[in-house]
């Protein structure tokens, strides 16, 4: 192999236009190429690594696809059972409320198994901050039909597509948490343009902020692919979700400050 | 100092957590041990030492705030009864699973199903063996006075954290309800100091913490379950705890813990008036279970009868101990009913000494 030279005259702090974020750890992700999850987990931890709280968070897991984020997150991290993430973080807030906690789940975690747990913590008022990944399908067990699945929409168990009659209808959790008063921000956002992840990024710095003021849960759900259990290319899946998942799961802020968006 | 109080077994396990310096409970009401609840949230525990208590939606929702809770190195606990146990069974196995010290108070209740708000020993099976999912164990102690309630409490708490395991108080609907005099200990400040491994934050320049039960590795997992294995084979080895009563001279032997011991005491006495050598031993823990004394006891009498509220579940561990040595039967009564002194000594001539 030819030895790599270094341009030392360019190599040089100032001209540095990209770093990974040091909250990231160098374990390479397992996620399918094109997953929104990786995009996801990079802008939390920058966010983390700008506020200055690594030492500070809290992070718990679900179980999903992203049951390993704590291999890739470099902050305290615990792996709750399926779809009870908001019960460990309760606990983890109330015992140390100067901390900041956080969950991130999937839809059949957040929105099926745990649906108690969402939505009872988001009515308590837990001060903590909730990250939701919707992409519609189970995908860590093979493409599943989730709560979230679109109608008319094929995933493993509703092969003909998703037929509401007899499989009952796709469930919008983040319109029903904003609905709480124990909700102060309720977002959604998306991830697969670079125009996305900029105001996402901008949503999840606030979801972190907000727990300072204590004023109740933040939840910021981001609308993703799951190119692999649609059986999409990744590009074809990102076309996909804004045709099809977008209208259903419309873009942008729900409520703000405690007062819904109208 | 310590002081002496008139207090049910609900309200001793509630008034001795806040003694130890407990940091958070977290429950769901169900009879028979709504108190414990209720006391917490009468008696402000946040005033008195800063502990959090918290009414959660379900068992399962608790189990995991426990969870959570232990994971950052807090002494948490928890309480229910039968359904509200299996219930929290996926949770328990998680915190076995992730090694975190917890402890959780089962007022057991007649079952199967929503069964009866009455006593039982029905859960013997379900506490000792496991209960959830996976090769794992619980340190179980069982009460037999609201004084042990109390005792338990702390003893519960320590010895979860010197084998970052999950212990549990297991006890009845009799214990729990009854009102006795208790001595309670005088207050213990809380941790302000955390164990190395707790999810506290990352502290700078050192490995973050993970806690987790979840290993993809076959290998590693083996290796995992070896381990714990080993912490229960050290349990065995140092933490069996038991009374005896009556056993030196003893031809005949009642093993039974709890209400059904707190009853064979007086079925000693009256079986002794009538001329047959009986004596009693009873578990404080039943795991890990007495088996080495059992074993010698064995070598000592012609028989042994366990006495149980339940169709007979602790008795499969004594006579795993006993390994066939003498004559071993069961009896008990189910579904909420105690049974008597009079009935256990007639079981004893019958299944025992006669039989
Ligand atoms: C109690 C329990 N039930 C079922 C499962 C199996 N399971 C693992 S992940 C999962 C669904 C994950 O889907 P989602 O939350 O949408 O996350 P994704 O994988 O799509 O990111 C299921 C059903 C489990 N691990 N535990
Ligand atoms: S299966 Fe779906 S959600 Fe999971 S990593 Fe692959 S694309 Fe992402």
């Amino acid at each position: 192999m030819a030895e790599q030279t270094v341009n030392k005259d360019i190599a040089k702090e100032e001209n540095l236009v990209f770093k990974k974020t040091s909250v990231l750890t160098d374990k390479v992700m397992h996620y399918c190429p094109g997953c929104g999850h990786g995009t996801a987990h990079r802008l939390i931890a920058e966010v983390i690594e700008e506020m200055n709280i690594q030492s500070e968070c809290i992070g718990i897991t679900p179980v999903g696809c992203s049951v390993l984020m704590y291999n890739y997150l470099d902050v305290d991290m615990q792996e709750a059972a399926h779809g009870r993430a908001p019960a460990l973080a309760t606990a983890v807030k109330r015992l140390m409320p100067e901390k900041f906690v956080f969950t991130y789940q999937g839809d059949g975690d957040l929105a099926a198994i745990g649906t108690a747990e969402t939505i009872h913590a988001a009515n308590r008022g837990e001060n903590i901050t909730i990250f939701f990944i919707n992409n519609g399908i189970y995908g860590m067990t093979g493409g599943q039909m989730a709560p979230t699945t679109l109608p008319n929409m094929k995933s493993s168990t509703s092969p003909y597509g998703r037929d509401v009659k007899m499989m009952g209808n796709p469930l919008k959790m983040t319109e029903l948490v904003a609905q709480l008063p124990g909700t102060y921000y309720v977002t959604r956002q998306a991830v697969h343009t670079p125009k996305d992840v900029r105001k996402a990024k901008k949503a999840i710095r606030k979801a972190f902020e907000n727990q300072k003021l204590e004023r109740g849960l933040s939840l910021v759900e981001i609308v993703s692919n799951c190119n692999s259990g649609w059986k999409m290319t990744p590009l074809q899946a990102n076309e996909w979700m804004v045709e099809n998942m977008f209208p259903f799961y419309p873009m942008g802020d729900l409520k703000v400050d405690g007062e819904m968006v109208k | 100092m310590k002081e002496l109080k008139l207090m049910k077994g609900n309200e001793a396990i509630a008034e001795a957590a806040i003694r130890a310096g407990a940091d958070a409970y977290f429950g769901y009401p169900i009879t028979p041990q709504s108190e414990v609840l209720e006391y917490l949230m009468a008696e402000k525990p946040h005033e008195r030492t800063g502990m959090v208590v918290l009414q959660a939606e379900s068992e399962v929702a608790a189990i995991n705030m426990v969870y959570g809770g232990a994971a950052c190195g807090r002494k948490v606990f928890t309480s229910s009864s039968s359904p509200g146990i299996s219930l929290k069974q996926e949770g328990i196995s998680y915190i076995a699973g992730s090694e975190l010290p917890c402890l959780i108070v089962n007022v057991v209740r007649g079952g199967p199903g929503l069964g009866t708000i009455q006593p039982s020993q029905s859960d013997y099976f379900q506490a000792t063996k496991g209960g959830g999912h996976g090769d794992y164990r619980l340190i179980v102690l069982a009460p037999s006075s609201v004084q042990e309630m109390a005792d338990f409490v702390k003893l519960g708490f320590d010895l979860a954290f010197k084998y970052r395991n999950p212990a549990m108080i297991l006890t009845d609907g009799a214990i729990g309800q009854m009102m006795e005099k208790v001595w309670l200990e005088e207050q213990q400040p809380r941790m302000t100091e955390f164990p190395e491994w707790a999810t506290t934050g990352k502290k700078p320049g050192k490995e973050r913490n993970i806690i987790t039960s979840l290993d993809l590795d076959s290998a590693m997992q083996e290796k995992f379950n070896l381990k714990i294995q080993e912490k229960y084979r050290e349990m065995e080895e140092n933490e069996v705890r038991y009374e005896t009563f009556e056993c030196d001279d003893a031809e005949y032997l009642l093993v039974a813990y709890g209400t059904s011991a707190r009853i064979c005491q007086k079925s000693v006495q009256l079986a002794r008036e009538k001329g047959i050598k009986v004596g009693l031993l009873r578990p404080q823990t039943l795991f890990p279970f007495p088996k080495k004394k059992i074993s010698e006891m064995a070598s000592q009498v012609k028989g042994i009868l366990s006495v149980e509220m339940s169709a007979g579940q602790m008795v499969e561990d004594i006579k795993l101990s006993v390994e066939g040595k003498v004559k071993v039967g069961h009896f008990g009564r189910m579904g909420g009913i105690i049974h008597s002194a009079e009935e256990i000594v007639t079981a004893l001539e019958q299944k025992i000494i006669g039989g």
